[in-house]
């Protein structure tokens, strides 16, 4: 349901790849020349279909988010009703629900019911059936030129997990211990399409899909990213992968971060990428250990 | 079309393929544009009216010749092979590459007319990976290797054009990279694929397509004769479509046949019952591809069709083909009847030369000369005419044909022969259409 993300290592390349951002006016024009999506259509030009989403979104996700995880939601005020916004959140579970959960919670609780575009790994686009549906229910891969487009020209919502692989790779034993932020990459696509960065943190998603081993053969046997050994999988097939256990989700956005503030072309100063990153990282697990700490149960929260 | 025009004398190269054809028709419709020759090694395809055709291959010293004796100040390529069926890998690279650099050192030389070259690339420059963007736009880098021959010849080519542009600062090229092309006249894979009863996708793959149409290729091409536009440009319509909405809109059913893994193996069997998938054809209908089409369009140019305009173009067309087919007498070549038509002084010209034929002169001839009207031969060359079927014929098609084809169908028979027989029977079979 949800992808994984991995910005790192896109910062050094990725200079290449996006045109530099001329003037404000410059902007607006590129913006401007942007190819409406034609009204008949009911895919959008990233593959995104309503139809399917909207059955997804009726269905499983509307299930998992008020019935089985009753997500509760704090800070919706701090996700921007205009604009384009940048949302990083700690990440974790075999198949991670969290994002899913995320877009949910904006849908719902936000008054602008803004959609969100969450990046995941490349690997998705090459591999049957998630090549397919991931795009359709607003699954992104994760190239600094796909975010740059969504935050910059088409001033949307994009959610990321700077922790990629190593966030939902990690063992039950290590929850909540955020991994390292990548290299920074996050803050520097913010920067250039000066948007604004909003730290999520997520609760409950690793008690919902706790890993305990983690098969290395059988992963290089399915070719998948990793083959995780949780209650349900592989025990139930694939299916497995979305039995989640029915841990209390608790999602909080954080203050944004204006980018603008660091004034003109931040992102090509390395260190202050890096503290920035740093920032968000220790907002998100300082926020973390705050909620763990706060919640009586893990299942009735 | 904005801008005053200002290729006057033009070359066009690869006449006799489709775009060379096409390109030069387009152009002669122009009066600001003096001189219009056309070169290829073989007779051109198309009913061509003041184009100079010169049978000549791609040898730079000939087409040297040409140019400066012309006074050619715009060079249009249109020679470019894409497509892996339509030429053997070492011709496709023969004429892709070596064809390109020998009409670059055509061009060259401190006494070179020519000011202007336009060169028809493909967005198959870009490849089709799995970790590609989902928009390429022209200032992106490839991060792989070419993966097929054609992308292969398409980037040594486009190297070989930056090159000469880079060396001539008097010079304006202009690259336009075109996306798929789809349309009711041109027949590329693509469109054989589309002409399947059913369109096999891979399993698991939806792949984005985006298309741009017949038309506006010839336009885009026209445009960038006309302006200036130096650099490279994607041209693709707006407009990404998925591949299971592409399938939607011409009215098939998609057949994920191919399997994910070893997909090479089996489009080899499907060759056997006929159908042959080209190797650069297989990365698009894995990982698919989008162009960003903003700076042609910042450029000046309009598209005329989005994707999906052009998706429906092409539903049409594959609808009513099967009653046209056969209608249309393929255009030949005969060179004693062109020499005719252009120099004899018999031939009545639309606008006589003040100093030629004299109006009292004129008056003496026939005054509807069989092929020496530009206007009916290209009409007849643009739309086929069902009139050209006997009536039993047309009148037997019917059955299969929906309430639309019906229509269009009926207009064209009205505009046509108007014969009593079909128009009645057309009119009683939309009736039992709509009960």
């Amino acid at each position: 349901m949800a992808g994984r993300t991995s910005l790192a290592g896109l910062a050094d390349r990725s200079t290449a790849l996006i045109p530099r951002p001329g003037g404000d006016a410059e902007a607006r024009e590129r913006r401007d020349l942007l190819p409406a999506i034609e009204p008949e259509r009911t895919v959008d030009d990233w593959g995104r279909s309503e139809r399917i989403e909207g059955v997804f979104d009726a269905t499983l996700v509307e299930f998992f988010y008020r019935y089985w995880f009753r997500a509760e939601v704090e800070g919706i005020e701090n996700v921007p009703s205009s604009g384009g916004a940048l949302l990083v959140s700690n990440h974790s579970g075999a198949l991670p629900p969290d994002a899913a959960m995320i877009g949910k919670a904006i849908r719902e609780e936000q008054p602008a019911s803004r959609r969100l575009n969450i990046t995941v790994e490349h690997f998705f686009k090459g591999y049957p059936m998630f090549s397919m549906l991931l795009p359709k229910i607003g699954c992104v891969a994760a190239h600094p030129a796909n975010v740059h487009r969504l935050l910059a020209d088409e001033e949307q919502l994009v959610l990321v997990f700077p922790e990629g692989r190593k966030g939902t790779e990690k063992v039950y034993s290590e929850r909540y211990r955020l991994r390292r932020f990548g290299r920074g990459g996050f803050v520097t696509a913010a920067m250039r399409a000066k948007a604004k960065l909003v730290p999520v943190c997520v609760v409950g998603a690793e008690e919902a899909a706790p890993i305990f081993y983690q098969a290395a053969t059988l992963q290089k046997l399915t070719g998948l990213l990793y083959f995780p050994l949780t209650p349900t999988f592989p025990w139930l097939g694939p299916l497995g992968m979305i039995g989640y256990l029915p841990a209390k989700f608790h999602i909080r956005f954080l203050e944004p971060i204006d980018t603008t503030q660091f004034g003109a072309d931040p992102e090509e100063d390395k260190a202050l990428v890096q503290t920035v990153a740093h920032e968000v990282r220790a907002r998100i697990q300082e926020n973390l250990h705050e909620m763990v700490a706060r919640r009586k149960s893990v299942w009735f929260g | 079309m904005s801008g005053a025009p200002s290729a006057r004398r033009v070359l066009v190269t690869g006449l006799a393929s489709y775009w060379g054809g096409r390109l030069a028709q387009a152009l002669e419709s122009f009066p600001e544009v003096e001189t219009i020759v056309g070169v290829d090694t073989r007779e051109p395809t198309r009913e061509l009216e003041r184009t100079e055709y010169v049978k000549v291959g791609t040898q730079h010293s000939l087409i040297e010749r040409i140019v400066r004796a012309a006074d050619i100040d715009t060079v249009i390529d249109t020679r470019l092979v894409v497509d892996s069926i339509a030429a053997s890998r070492a011709r496709a690279h023969e004429n892709n590459v070596i064809g390109t650099l020998n009409i670059l050192a055509a061009c060259t030389g401190a006494e070179s007319p020519v000011r202007r070259l336009v060169f028809k690339s493909s967005a198959h420059w870009y490849g089709c990976r799995q970790d590609d963007p989902a928009f390429f736009t022209e200032q992106m880098s490839r991060s792989h290797p070419p993966a097929t021959s054609i992308e292969r010849d398409v980037i040594e080519a486009e190297a070989a054009v930056s090159d000469f542009a880079d060396k001539h600062d008097d010079v304006t090229v202009s690259v336009l990279r075109f996306a798929n092309v789809l349309g009711p006249d041109v027949e590329t894979s693509h469109t054989r694929l589309f002409s399947l009863p059913v369109t096999p996708m891979i399993l698991g793959f939806d792949p984005r397509y985006q298309f741009v149409h017949e038309d506006d290729v010839v336009h885009a091409l026209e445009h960038a004769a006309f302006n200036d536009l130096p650099g490279t440009y994607n041209v693709a319509a707006d407009g990404v479509l998925a591949l299971s909405e592409v399938i939607g809109l011409l009215g098939k059913r998609p057949a994920p046949v191919l399997p994910p893994w070893g997909t090479g193996l089996a489009t080899a069997a499907m060759r056997r019952f006929g159908f042959r998938v080209p190797e650069e054809m297989l990365g698009q209908l894995r990982f698919g591809r989008g162009l960003d089409n903003r700076m042609v369009k910042a450029a000046g140019f309009r598209f005329e069709y989005t994707s999906r305009e052009t998706v429906l173009r092409l539903a049409e067309h594959l609808r009513l083909s099967p009653v046209l087919s056969g209608a249309r007498e393929p255009y030949r070549y005969e060179r004693e009847v062109e020499e005719f038509l252009r120099w004899s002084p018999h031939v009545r010209r639309e606008r006589p030369p003040a100093d030629s034929v004299g109006p009292e002169d004129a008056a003496m001839f026939d005054p509807s000369p069989p092929v020496a009207s530009s206007a009916t031969l290209s009409d007849e060359t643009a739309t086929p005419d069902p009139g050209l079927l006997d009536a039993e014929e047309v009148i037997a098609l019917l059955a299969h044909l929906e309430a639309d084809d019906l229509e269009r169908l009926e207009h064209l028979e009205r505009s046509g022969q108007a014969r009593a027989a079909v128009l009645e029977a057309i009119a009683g079979a939309r009736g039992d259409s709509y009960t």
